[in-house]
């Protein structure tokens, strides 16, 4: 397993934001986490990321316990996440934004930017390496905050709704970037909420509703779940579905 | 290292150097000295406030503790000014280190840690004032002994170009890290210090690493003021003029920029001059220049001289490579 997180438990004084979840991500995988608004997902990647300290529980990378190091230290180990709210360097231009990531494993500038380069039209951003981040679209931002984690060459990348905001043309264009990604050797950890992506890209999907991890399982085994369907739709949701005949997938 | 980087650096230092050859006016020596001391405090200041986004409202903190390492050890046990310059730099890096380890541990920033650094200033200028060690209100008189080894200069000539060589070091100093690694890590903990730390920034290290450097460069212009006029009290070492002053010229320059200090600096006290050779000595009106000019680049130039230049004129901006 590249990740697996034991029991992770995080409390804002007396709000339980994730409880005792437990999860692993295979190496090599796309996986998912799926939940509905509120659940906990993104305190979860950051807890994974090293952004927030659990309350309780632990972070397993290949192994070993990393729950104590901080972001940067993580980030060298492999582990990128992007950020669900894009977080661009706003004075800065694309190349210099992705730059910054590429740093991490180029110290000598020539090659730093050869490979922001490189990363920049793997992404589709070849074309907009002069603009300034903040004239960007918001596809544009998306791709940017994409490029920059992928530049700091991660073996696990956590993908913090890629594709939210992003109209359905654009989500075609991007799902094979992020497949792409995948069969270059980068094991990817994503939440989303569209749907059609996670069926198409995911391999394996956990759900989190309210701080709990309540199912996981294949895509499909996962949307036919009961308790996934009550944790989206409201109780009695899944019986009703039932009641009506149709099969819900 | 590109080679071309450094052209407008070394042309810009080439041609200050000329000036002392060519003019020999006493005033406008003067003017000159006082203008590289500021720029290089200023260049100290840009580092940490410029590119990092610290902005610091003290750096009279490190501009004092340069004057005051630099004038006691001479004082005090009469060692060599050389040595003791060397002693100012270690001094400046190492208060830059703590004040850094202290405030930015503490996850301070914007406007808490400017008024930290003013708080360290004020403190070392009641201090610097009430202590016997430091010559108290009367200051410390240096011994005139002109002379290479002792960094003292009969001639206005040899201390500018002293300075400048000083400033040109900063320039280069600069200049190297606007194209590396730390330069990048800089700008990205001024711009955005969650998506540095997400990116393998260590965003405290390179804060610690900016602050030090910045110390060790204010101080080396407290040195430069020393020795320039062989006194020092506790208002000029650590008072707020200088932390304004050191905060000023990049604003007005081009803020995180290699020449920003220097442009800011001379377009500031060539105006302030000017002024003067206009309105007589009315005492202040230098200042009520420098506010004018402070409201006029907050309000229609945040990018300051350098800004401007690039909006207008982007070839030559470029060339400039600031």
């Amino acid at each position: 397993m590249m990740l697996r997180t034991e029991t992770i438990t995080m409390r804002f004084g007396g709000l339980t934001a994730v409880d005792q979840a437990s999860l692993a991500v295979r190496k090599g995988s796309i996986t998912g986490l799926i939940g509905p608004n509120g659940a906990g997902k993104t305190t979860m990647f950051a807890v994974i990321a090293g952004f927030l300290q659990p309350t309780g529980g632990q972070v397993l990378w290949q192994g070993n316990d990393i729950t104590r190091l901080k972001p940067h230290q993580r980030a060298q180990l492999g582990i990128a996440r992007t950020f669900q709210i894009v977080q661009p360097f706003q004075g800065l231009n694309v190349l210099e934004n992705i730059t910054v990531g590429s740093y991490l494993r180029h110290p000598h500038t020539d090659d730093a930017i050869a490979k922001a380069r490189a990363v920049a039209e793997r992404v589709g951003l070849g074309g907009e390496l002069e603009q300034p981040a903040s004239n960007l679209t918001v596809a544009g931002r998306k791709r940017l905050e994409l490029a920059r984690a992928l530049a700091t060459e991660p073996k696990l990348l956590l993908l913090d709704e890629v594709l939210a905001g992003l109209n359905p043309s654009e989500i075609r264009d991007i799902i094979p970037v992020i497949r792409a990604i995948r069969d270059d050797g980068v094991t990817i950890f994503m939440i989303e909420h569209v749907m059609q992506a996670v069926m198409n890209l995911c391999e394996e999907v956990y759900v989190l509703a309210q701080g709990q991890m309540i199912a996981e399982g294949s895509p499909a085994a996962v949307c036919n779940d009961a308790g996934v369907i009550e944790a989206y739709l409201g109780k009695g949701a899944a019986a009703r579905i039932a009641n009506l005949g149709g099969a819900h997938a | 290292m590109k080679l071309n980087n450094y052209i407008p650096i070394i042309l810009v230092t080439a041609a200050l150097a000329l000036v002392p050859l060519v003019f020999s006016s006493n005033a406008l020596a003067n003017f000159m000295a006082m203008a590289l001391i500021i720029t290089l405090a200023a260049q100290g200041w840009n580092i940490l406030g410029g590119v990092a986004g610290q902005t610091s409202f003290g750096h009279a903190f490190f501009f004092g503790i340069g004057c005051y390492t630099a004038a006691m050890l001479q004082f005090h046990f009469g060692i060599n000014a050389w040595v003791a310059f060397i002693l100012a730099l270690v001094a400046g890096a190492g208060a830059g280190f703590i004040l850094g380890f202290l405030s930015f541990r503490a996850g301070l920033r914007g406007s808490y840690f400017a008024l930290i650094t003013l708080a360290f200033a004020e403190l070392m200028r009641i201090l610097a004032n009430a202590s016997e060690w430091t010559g108290g209100a009367a200051g410390l008189l240096l011994k005139l002994k002109p002379g290479l080894a002792n960094m003292q200069f009969e001639s206005r000539a040899s201390f500018l170009w002293l300075a400048l060589a000083f400033v040109f070091v900063g320039l280069v100093i600069s200049r190297a890290i606007a194209g590396s690694r730390f330069g990048a890590q800089l700008v990205a903990v001024r711009e955005n210090e969650d998506a540095a730390r997400a990116l393998g920034v260590d965003v405290l290290a390179v804060k610690l690493k900016a602050i030090s450097l910045s110390g060790a460069m204010t101080a080396a212009a407290g040195v430069l003021y020393v020795q320039n006029f062989l006194y020092i009290d506790a208002n000029i070492g650590f008072g707020v003029w200088i932390s304004i002053e050191a905060l000023l010229a990049p604003l007005v320059g081009g803020r995180g920029l290699v020449l920003g200090p220097l442009i800011g600096t001379v377009t500031l006290h060539g105006l302030g001059e000017l002024t003067k050779s206009f309105a007589g000595r009315t005492p202040g009106i230098d200042l009520m220049v420098f506010a004018v000019v402070l409201i006029g680049v907050v309000a229609f130039a945040s990018g300051g001289v350098l800004g401007l230049l690039r909006r207008f004129a982007p070839g030559l901006a470029r060339r400039i490579a600031a």
